[in-house]
């Protein structure tokens, strides 16, 4: 199969990512759709890296990966401490601080 | 290249047995300042760990001041011993440049984190709770605010000193970020200086709710920014096939010898380049706050603890200026003709959107955001001139700028009343009557903030415009010189709101600072003068330093 296919895949699951975290409402929500924009990345480099025929795509997606995770127990934290406070994960709910 | 080619790039070593892995060269004592940082964020963690709570606050504070200064030490070892000019090199690989403006920048950064752990480390703003000293983080980050769990932290006097390790990391990152000399590198140390600004963010002691929102918006966005600055390296990796610098810039160039065929079908792609170099734009100009990608300053600056907002309004600008600075100049200068459009764009719609919006701010905290965006702009001219004097200058202004930041927002640390820190703008009325001394302070940041000759703000504004005047952005010159009479306004109204309107009677009180604070805010006032009285020592060592190595 043509590995470009791969990228138009990688390309659309980043677009999703992006219009998801424009659109959703709910901060967990959100967080995912970032993810999900990191894990087109992840897509994208593999893809590439198949393409070039060299090893720093993949070696780039590990690094990837665990900045995700990374990501993860730090966003959390912040949302789940939020989420405590306030009984609600809306980003909407979060305006203390409008003009 | 065929399957069979492809798949024996992971095959044949095992079937042919092990090939010797090369282990990689790491040139050490170049990585001295970022390994004695992290070095010092982790044994901080340990402390965390082993150190009985009373005396892990001193603890912390002498392992990071030391530590920072070690690092500090370290720089100007390596500047003296010429790593900043002739033997300017790239050191791990190729992974990290050591040169004048990474030495530089990371020299500033340094120095910017010492006076900024100071104020992390002041205990006296705050009446004695419970027979404990308190200082501007929660009691304990995880407890929800106003609950039994909250007050039973407060009553057992517990501080969070974590935020020295955390904040160490985060210097640790910023270090990294000017000097990365690939994408991987510089998206490695984006996060890790973003992870625990974002922490950093969720822990004030007052006004806690505010905090956690700042947090959420500041980590949402700053994760979604990172996102598109990663699939812009994907795409740029896709275009030259490797993520270094050097090579990338070679790919744009056209100057690789030998084309191999498999890149050839996505090598001439300009597609892959111009948008791939666009979302890593974005990335960076999120970070030092450019407009359009500018909504989380006000909101996080507001809302994160005030020495945070302190640190990281002139850390994460210096940073984030520099390796956007070594982007434009080492990888993409053969796309200047492409991106210019867009930076002058995006630096008059800076400039004036700061300036403009800043004029309608109640919030001191606020106001100053407003304010780091209209610079932002300024820095953002000198960085488009794409000269040499644009690299030295933009350098100078982010010096002169940082400890300018540092010290202005310690200044507001100091004006409280019962809720804590004192921010909107008519508590702050009379205040030169009350506390002479500190309004004096407070408007000589401010006149730098503005610009006004003699201070440091006007040798830094200067040399930039002077720079983009040379390198033929004249247009943001003059749109330059606008904004700032329009900002000037309102630093000149904050200075007559504090000198010459009557005190109201439940204003607020000026704190006396411990001499942590004192020294920071001295430090900001010294830096303030020296750049704008003498600056031309610095602005040689500056012009110096401005030179990129490939």
């Amino acid at each position: 199969m043509n590995p470009v296919n791969y990228l138009y895949l990688a390309a659309l699951l980043f677009t999703i990512g992006a219009a998801g975290v424009l659109i959703r409402r709910n901060a967990i929500v959100v967080f995912m759709c970032v993810e999900l924009m990191l894990n087109a990345c992840n897509l994208a480099f593999v893809a590439f890296s198949r393409m070039h025929g060299n090893l720093d795509g993949q070696i780039i997606a590990f690094f990837t990966m665990v900045v995700a995770a990374a990501e993860v127990v730090v966003g959390l934290a912040i949302i789940v401490s939020v989420f405590r406070s306030r009984h609600s994960a809306s980003v909407d709910d979060a305006s203390l601080m409008k003009l | 290249m065929s399957v069979t080619a492809v798949h024996s790039l992971w095959t044949t070593t095992a079937a042919e047995g092990i090939d010797k892995i090369q282990a990689p060269k790491i040139e050490y004592a170049q990585l001295a300042p970022v390994l004695i940082v992290l070095g010092a964020a982790v044994v901080g963690i340990l402390l965390e760990a082993f150190v009985p709570r009373k005396g892990r606050y001193y603890a912390q504070l002498f392992l990071s001041v030391v530590a920072l200064a070690a690092a500090f030490a370290a720089v100007v070892a390596l500047a003296a011993g010429g790593y900043g000019s002739t033997k300017a090199h790239l050191a791990a690989m190729g992974a990290i440049a050591v040169d004048g403006p990474a030495l530089f920048l990371q020299g500033v950064i340094l120095l910017t984190s010492v006076v900024a752990v100071f104020t992390f480390a002041e205990r006296r703003l705050d009446p004695v709770s419970h027979g404990a000293r308190i200082d501007s983080f929660a009691a304990e980050g995880a407890s929800v605010p106003g609950s039994e769990g909250e007050k039973a932290a407060v009553k057992a006097g517990f501080t969070t000193t974590e935020v020295f390790p955390i904040m160490m990391f985060a210097v640790a990152g910023m270090l990294v970020f000017p000097a990365a000399n690939d994408l991987l590198t510089l998206f490695i140390a984006l996060e890790v200086f973003s992870l625990p600004l974002y922490l950093l963010c969720a822990l004030a002691r007052r006004k806690r709710l505010m905090s956690q929102e700042a947090a959420v918006k500041y980590f949402l966005l700053g994760a979604f920014s990172s996102a598109f600055l990663l699939f812009g390296v994907a795409l740029l990796y896709g275009y030259a096939g490797s993520v270094s610098y050097a090579r990338i810039a070679a790919v744009v160039d056209g100057s690789v010898g030998t084309v191999d065929p498999v890149l050839a079908d996505t090598m001439g792609n300009d597609a892959l380049l111009l948008i791939g170099g666009a979302m890593i734009l974005m990335g960076l100009l999120f970070k030092v706050g450019a407009v359009p990608f500018h909504m989380w300053t006000p909101d996080v600056y507001q809302g994160a603890p005030t020495p945070v907002t302190g640190f990281m309004a002139a850390a994460t600008k210096v940073a984030a200026f520099g390796a956007l600075l070594r982007l434009l100049y080492v990888v993409l200068p053969g796309l200047r003709w492409d991106f210019r459009p867009v930076m002058f764009g995006v630096a008059i719609l800076t400039m004036l959107f700061g300036a403009v919006v800043a004029i309608t701010q109640t919030d001191i905290k606020r106001l100053l955001a407003y304010s780091s965006i209209a610079h932002a702009g300024f820095i953002l001219a000198g960085v488009i001139a794409m000269s040499d004097d644009g690299i030295s200058s933009v350098l100078f202004y982010l010096a002169a700028y940082s400890f300018v930041t540092v010290g202005a927002f310690a200044v507001v640390t100091l004006v409280r009343d019962a809720g804590g820190e004192a921010t909107h703008l008519s508590k702050w009325a009379g205040l030169g009557r009350r506390s002479p001394l500190v309004a004096a302070v407070f408007a000589v940041f401010l006149l730098a903030f503005a610009g006004i000759p003699l201070t440091s703000g006007f040798s830094g504004k200067f040399a930039v415009f002077k720079a983009a005047a040379d390198g033929g952005a004249g247009a943001l010159v003059v749109v330059g010189v606008i904004s700032s009479a329009i900002a000037a306004f309102f630093y000149i109204r904050v200075i007559v709101l504090m000198f010459f309107s009557e005190p109201k009677a439940d204003g607020p009180t000026v704190a006396v600072p411990s001499p942590l604070t004192m020294a920071t805010i001295g430090v900001g006032v010294a830096v303030t003068l020296v750049l704008g009285l003498a600056p031309q020592y610095f602005l040689d060592l500056a012009s110096q330093a401005g030179v990129f190595v490939r």
